[in-house]
C-alpha cells in the first residue's frame, strides 16, 4: 500500500493546473489588428448612426471587416491584416472628422468574462509579429560638456566680482572628466570662492577639495558620482519621454520605448513596415526661439510691419508681434527647471543657456531692460497617409509646422546664461513651461546604433516554425515516454502537458513577450522536463529490481531521486538567470521561458506525477509496476 | 543475477546485483579521443577562428524573397561590381529565400535629427542597389547593427561565460568536494571547447543565440555530471568493498539508463527545432545538439576519470556520512 498522500496537496495541484489552464486559454484568441473608434467628448459612446457610417465608409473603400465589437463605449473593428488596418484608419479618420478618434490597436477577441479576470493572450515579439526595431544611443557626454562649459564661465565671472579686493583667481582649468581646478592668490580668496560655490546651489552637484596648485591655495571642483549618474539618468529619461510622446502620434499599437543599459533607448513599433516614417517621427524636432516683442502695430489691413512676424499665444490665442531676429534658440537651452522664487514665493522657471548664447543674451538684455521678450515654440509634426495615385496605393508623409508663443515676460535686469522667468500663475504652469523649454530640442543627441525590420510574412513564418517545432517535439517525447515507461510514461506525459499549460499561463499573466527563441526555450524545457521523471522512474525501477516491494519502491524512488533532481535543475536555473541579466532581446526571451520552464517542470514532475500515481495506485495492492 | 567482475570479491553479490559494465577500463581510449578532439578544436579555433554573426561583428543583413532564377552568385557578382566587396550571399530554406550578409564596421551610425528620415540606413541602401537591378526582389526582413554594439556584446558574452563557469565550480565545490569540482569543471571546459571547435570547423554562424546555447550546455552537462557524481558519492559511502574504479563503474552503470534517456529526449526535441525551427534557430539548435552529445559523453568519462586520477577514496566523503543502511534484499 502506498503511504498516505495528503489530500490537500492533491487538491492544490489540481487547483493550480485548473487555474493555469484558465489563464493559458486566452491564447486561443490571439491579438488581431483592429481600429478602435471612440468619441472624443468624454462619457459619450459611439452611436448606432455612426456605426452605420463606419460600415458605409469601409464598404465603399473595399475594406471588409472580419468582426465588430463594442467595448466600453468604443467600437472595435477587426481587420484582415496590417495593410487593411492602416487603410481603415485613414478612411475612417477622413470620413468621421474631429469628433471621433480612430486608433490602431491589437485586440484579442477573448470573451469578456475572461478579460475580467485578467486573462489575456501573450504579447508577440517583433520576430513573430513583424515591425521595426531601433536601438538609439544617447550622447550624454556632449550635453554634459555644454553644461560644464557654462558653469565654468559662470564661476570665473562670479569670482571676478566677489573675491576680496586685491585677490583673484590665478589659474582656471578644466579637469577631465567632469571638473575644474582653480588656484587663488591667498587662502582667504579661496575660502570666499568656496562659500560662493556652495551658496549658489552648485554645492548640491559638486564636491570641493582643497589643494595646492603651483604653490597657491587651490580648489578642485568635481561633479559628484551621484550627481553624475542623476544627470545621465535624467538626460536619457528626457530623451525617452520625448521619443515616447512623438511615437504616440503615430498611433501605433503597443509601441515599446524603453531604456536599455545606462545610455541606450530601444524603440519597437509592431506592425510598422516603413522605417522612414518611424525615423521621421523620431527625428521630429521642436524648436524654440527667444525673440524680442515688437512695439510696432499691425497695419490696418492686418499685415505685420517689416522686420516683424505675427504669432499667437498658446492657450489664450492672443496675437503677439515679434521681431524677426532670434536672440537664442532651443539648442542653447541646457537646463530649465521649475521652482519658487526666493522673495515672493511665486512660481518661476530657472533657465540655463550655454555660454555662446549666454553672451548674445547678455548683450541683448543690457540694451533692452524693461522691454518684453517672448519664447516662440515651433513644432513639426509628421503624419502619414495612404492615398491612391495612378491606381497604386502609396504612403505619403506630410509634415506640418505649428508655431506659437509660450511665454512673454519683461526683462527685469541684465542677464546672460542664467536667468529666471517669474510671474507664472502656478507651479503647474511653471512645470509645463520648463518641460517645453527642455524639449525644445532633445536633451542630448541620439544616434541609431541598431535598426531592424521584420516583414509580416516573415513574422507569420516564424510563428508557424515555432509552433511546429513545439508540437512535433512534444509528440515525439510523448511517444518515447510511453514506449519506455508504459503506464508511468503516460503519467509523465500528463505532467508534461500540464507543464506546458502552466508555462503559457505564467507567460500570459506576466505580460511577457513571446519571441522565437522564447518558443525554443519552451521546446527545450519539454525535452528537459522529462529528466526529473526519468530520474524518479529509473530509481523506482531500480529499487523494484533490487527486490523492494512495488509500493515502497515508488516511495523510495521519489525520495531518493529528489536531491538529484534539485541539483540537476539548479545548475540550469543558474545559467538561465545569468542569461537573463546579460542578454538582450532574443536571448532574454529564451532565458525567461527556460527559467520558468525549469521551475514549473520541477513542480509537475515531482508533485504532479505523485498526485497522479496516488490517484491510480493509491488504494490498490501493487504486485507489479507497469514501468517498462 | 550475481555476476561480478573477476576483480571484485564474493561479498559484492548483494550490493551490486546487476552486471557492472567496465566503463573505466576504456578510459584511456576515451581520454585519448577527447584529447584528440580538443587539440583539433583548438587548432581550428586558432587557425580558422569562428564565423561570428552580426550580433558580434556589427554589419548589415538582408533577408530577401527572390525569383528562383536570381541565384546567390548573380547577386554577389552584382554587389561586387557595385563596390560592396565582402558580402556573403546564401540560400536558406528554399531557392527563393536569400540572405545577404555584410559583416564589419563599415558604417557610421546616423544621428537622430530632422533629416534622419532622408538618410537611408545601410540596409536600405543595400536593398536599393539590389532592387535597382532586379525589381522583383522583395525584402522580408533587414537588420543593421552598429559597430559599437557588436564589440560590447562580445565583451559581455566573454564575461558571462567565465562567470558561469566560476559559479558552476563554486556550486560543485559546495555540494560535493574540490576533487569532484575539478572533475566537473574539466568536463565542462572539454564540452565548451569541442562545441566551439565544431562551429569553427563547420563554419556555422556564431551569434548571440549560440552563446546562449553554449551556456545552456554548460548547465545541462553539469546536470548529468551531478547525477553521476551523486551516485558515485553514495556508492563510495555505502559500498563496503571494491576498488575506486569498481565503484565508479558501478555508479555509472546504475545511472547510464537515466543519462541516456534524458539525453535522448532532449535530442529529440532539439532535432525538431533543428529541422523545423527555421534559419534563425539553426545555429542555436546545432550548438545544443553537439553540446548534449559531447556533454553526455563527458559526464561519463571525463568526470569519472578525473575522480579516479585524483585517487579518490572513501575518506574524502567522511565529513558527510550518510548512515543509510542497506535494505535487506530478499
Amino acid at each position: 500500500m502506498l503511504k498516505q498522500f495528503p489530500l490537500w496537496k492533491s487538491l492544490l495541484v489540481l487547483a493550480v493546473v485548473a487555474i493555469c489552464a484558465l489563464y493559458a486559454f486566452p491564447n486561443i484568441y490571439p491579438e488581431q489588428p483592429t481600429v478602435q473608434i471612440g468619441a472624443n467628448s468624454a462619457g459619450q459612446s459611439v452611436s448606432e448612426e455612426v456605426a452605420d457610417t463606419i460600415d458605409e465608409l469601409l464598404a465603399s473603400n473595399g475594406i471588409e471587416p472580419l468582426k465588430k465589437m463594442r467595448r466600453d463605449g468604443s467600437l472595435i473593428v477587426f481587420l484582415e491584416d496590417d495593410d487593411a488596418q492602416k487603410k481603415a484608419q485613414d478612411v475612417l479618420k477622413d470620413g468621421l472628422g474631429e469628433e471621433y478618434s480612430v486608433a490602431l490597436n491589437l485586440v484579442s477577441d477573448s470573451p469578456s468574462w475572461l478579460r475580467a479576470i485578467g486573462g489575456e493572450p501573450m504579447k508577440l515579439g517583433l520576430d513573430l509579429r513583424g515591425g521595426v526595431h531601433f536601438l538609439l544611443e544617447v550622447d550624454v557626454d556632449k550635453k554634459l560638456k555644454a553644461y560644464e562649459e557654462s558653469v565654468f564661465t559662470g564661476l570665473k565671472k562670479t569670482f571676478r566680482k566677489v573675491l576680496p579686493k586685491g585677490t583673484k583667481y590665478e589659474s582656471a582649468e578644466r579637469v577631465e572628466p567632469h571638473g575644474f581646478k582653480f588656484s587663488f592668490t591667498n587662502s582667504d580668496a579661496r575660502t570666499k570662492a568656496r562659500q560662493e560655490i556652495l551658496s549658489g546651489g552648485l554645492g548640491n552637484e559638486y564636491v570641493l577639495t582643497n589643494t595646492t596648485i603651483n604653490g597657491n591655495p587651490g580648489l578642485l571642483v568635481k561633479m559628484s558620482e551621484t550627481a553624475l549618474s542623476k544627470r545621465f539618468a535624467s538626460t536619457v529619461n528626457q530623451n525617452r519621454i520625448a521619443l515616447a510622446n512623438r511615437i504616440n502620434e503615430l498611433g501605433v499599437a503597443e509601441p515599446l520605448v524603453q531604456q536599455q543599459g545606462y545610455n541606450r533607448i530601444v524603440v519597437e513599433l509592431p506592425g510598422v513596415q516603413d522605417t522612414a516614417i518611424a525615423k521621421r517621427v523620431l527625428g521630429r524636432t521642436a524648436d524654440l526661439e527667444y525673440r524680442a516683442v515688437s512695439d510696432k502695430r499691425l497695419s490696418p489691413s492686418g499685415r505685420a510691419p517689416a522686420g516683424t512676424e505675427l504669432f499667437y499665444e498658446k492657450d489664450t490665442n492672443r496675437p503677439i508681434l515679434l521681431k524677426k531676429q532670434v536672440i537664442a534658440r532651443g539648442e542653447c537651452v541646457i537646463d530649465a527647471s521649475a521652482g519658487f522664487d526666493q522673495q515672493g514665493g511665486s512660481a518661476q522657471v530657472s533657465v540655463s543657456l550655454d555660454s555662446k548664447c549666454g553672451n548674445k543674451m547678455l548683450s541683448f538684455t543690457s540694451q533692452n531692460v524693461g522691454k518684453p521678450m517672448a519664447v516662440l515654440f515651433k513644432e513639426t509634426k509628421a503624419t502619414s497617409k495612404t492615398v491612391v495615385k495612378d491606381g497604386v496605393e502609396k504612403e505619403i508623409f506630410e509634415t506640418s509646422e505649428e508655431k506659437y508663443v509660450i511665454s512673454v515676460a519683461n526683462i527685469r535686469g541684465v542677464f546672460g546664461s542664467q536667468f529666471q522667468t517669474t510671474g507664472l500663475d502656478s507651479i503647474h504652469e511653471a512645470n509645463e513651461l520648463s518641460l517645453l523649454l527642455r524639449s525644445g530640442a532633445l536633451a542630448a543627441p541620439m544616434y541609431i546604433v541598431e535598426e531592424s525590420t521584420i516583414g509580416p510574412s516573415l513574422g507569420k513564418k516564424n510563428i508557424e516554425r515555432g509552433f511546429m517545432s513545439l508540437l512535433v517535439g512534444f509528440l515525439v517525447v510523448l511517444l518515447f515516454m510511453i514506449l519506455k515507461y508504459r503506464v508511468f510514461g503516460v503519467i509523465a506525459n500528463l505532467a508534461l502537458a500540464a507543464n506546458v499549460v502552466i508555462i503559457l499561463a505564467i507567460l500570459s499573466l506576466l505580460g511577457a513577450t513571446l519571441t522565437l527563441p522564447g518558443i525554443a526555450g519552451i521546446v527545450l524545457t519539454v525535452g528537459m522536463a522529462v529528466d526529473a521523471n526519468v530520474l524518479i522512474f529509473s530509481r523506482i525501477k531500480e529499487e523494484w529490481k533490487r527486490g523492494i516491494k512495488p509500493a515502497d519502491a515508488i516511495d523510495l524512488g521519489y525520495q531518493k531521486a529528489f536531491s538529484a533532481i534539485i541539483d540537476a535543475n539548479i545548475t540550469t536555473l543558474i545559467i538561465a538567470i545569468i542569461l537573463l541579466f546579460m542578454g538582450a532581446g532574443s536571448v532574454k526571451g529564451f532565458a525567461i521561458t527556460l527559467a520558468i520552464g525549469i521551475l514549473t517542470s520541477m513542480f509537475t514532475a515531482i508533485t504532479g506525477t505523485r498526485v497522479l500515481v496516488h490517484l491510480l495506485y493509491g488504494n490498490k495492492k501493487l504486485n507489479k509496476l507497469s514501468i517498462g | 543475477m550475481a555476476k561480478s567482475k573477476k576483480k571484485s570479491q564474493q561479498s559484492e553479490v548483494i550490493e551490486t546485483p546487476q552486471r557492472v559494465i567496465l566503463w573505466m577500463s576504456w578510459r584511456k581510449i576515451a581520454l585519448g579521443m577527447s584529447l584528440l578532439l580538443i587539440v583539433v578544436s583548438l587548432a581550428s579555433l586558432f587557425a580558422r577562428g569562428l564565423n561570428l554573426g552580426l550580433d558580434f561583428t556589427g554589419g548589415t543583413v538582408l533577408e530577401l524573397k527572390v525569383p528562383s532564377d536570381i541565384t546567390p552568385q548573380k547577386i554577389r557578382a552584382h554587389l561586387d561590381e557595385s563596390g560592396v566587396k565582402n558580402a556573403v550571399v546564401q540560400n536558406f530554406g528554399s531557392s527563393e529565400d536569400v540572405i545577404v550578409r555584410i559583416p564589419g564596421k563599415a558604417e557610421e551610425v546616423a544621428q537622430v535629427s530632422e533629416d534622419v528620415a532622408d538618410k537611408k540606413s545601410p540596409a536600405e541602401i543595400l536593398l536599393g542597389q539590389l532592387q535597382n537591378k532586379w525589381s522583383s526582389i522583395e525584402m522580408e526582413g533587414s537588420s543593421f547593427i552598429g559597430p559599437a554594439v557588436g564589440d560590447e556584446l562580445r565583451d559581455k558574452s566573454g564575461t558571462a561565460m567565465i562567470f558561469a563557469i566560476l559559479l558552476m565550480m563554486a556550486y560543485i565545490w559546495f555540494r560535493f568536494s574540490i576533487k569532484f569540482g575539478l572533475g566537473a569543471i574539466a568536463a565542462l571546459v572539454h564540452d565548451v571547447i569541442i562545441t566551439l571547435g565544431v562551429f569553427s570547423i563547420t563554419g556555422l554562424t556564431v551569434d548571440l543565440t549560440v552563446l546562449a546555447a553554449v551556456l545552456a550546455v554548460v548547465g545541462y552537462s553539469l546536470n548529468d555530471t551531478v547525477v553521476v557524481a551523486d551516485r558515485i558519492r553514495e556508492n563510495f559511502i555505502e559500498m563496503r568493498e571494491g576498488s575506486p574504479e569498481h565503484i565508479v563503474n558501478a555508479s555509472i552503470t546504475q545511472t547510464i539508463d537515466r543519462t541516456l534517456m534524458t539525453s535522448i529526449t532532449t535530442l529529440l526535441v532539439l532535432l525538431a527545432l533543428f529541422f523545423l525551427g527555421g534559419e534563425s534557430l539553426l545555429s542555436f539548435s546545432a550548438a545544443l545538439i553537439v553540446g548534449v552529445i559531447v556533454g553526455t559523453y563527458s559526464s561519463v568519462y571525463i568526470a569519472g576519470s578525473v575522480i579516479l586520477a585524483m585517487k579518490t577514496t572513501k575518506e574524502d566523503f567522511m565529513e558527510k556520512p550518510k548512515q543509510e543502511l542497506l535494505d535487506d534484499a530478499p
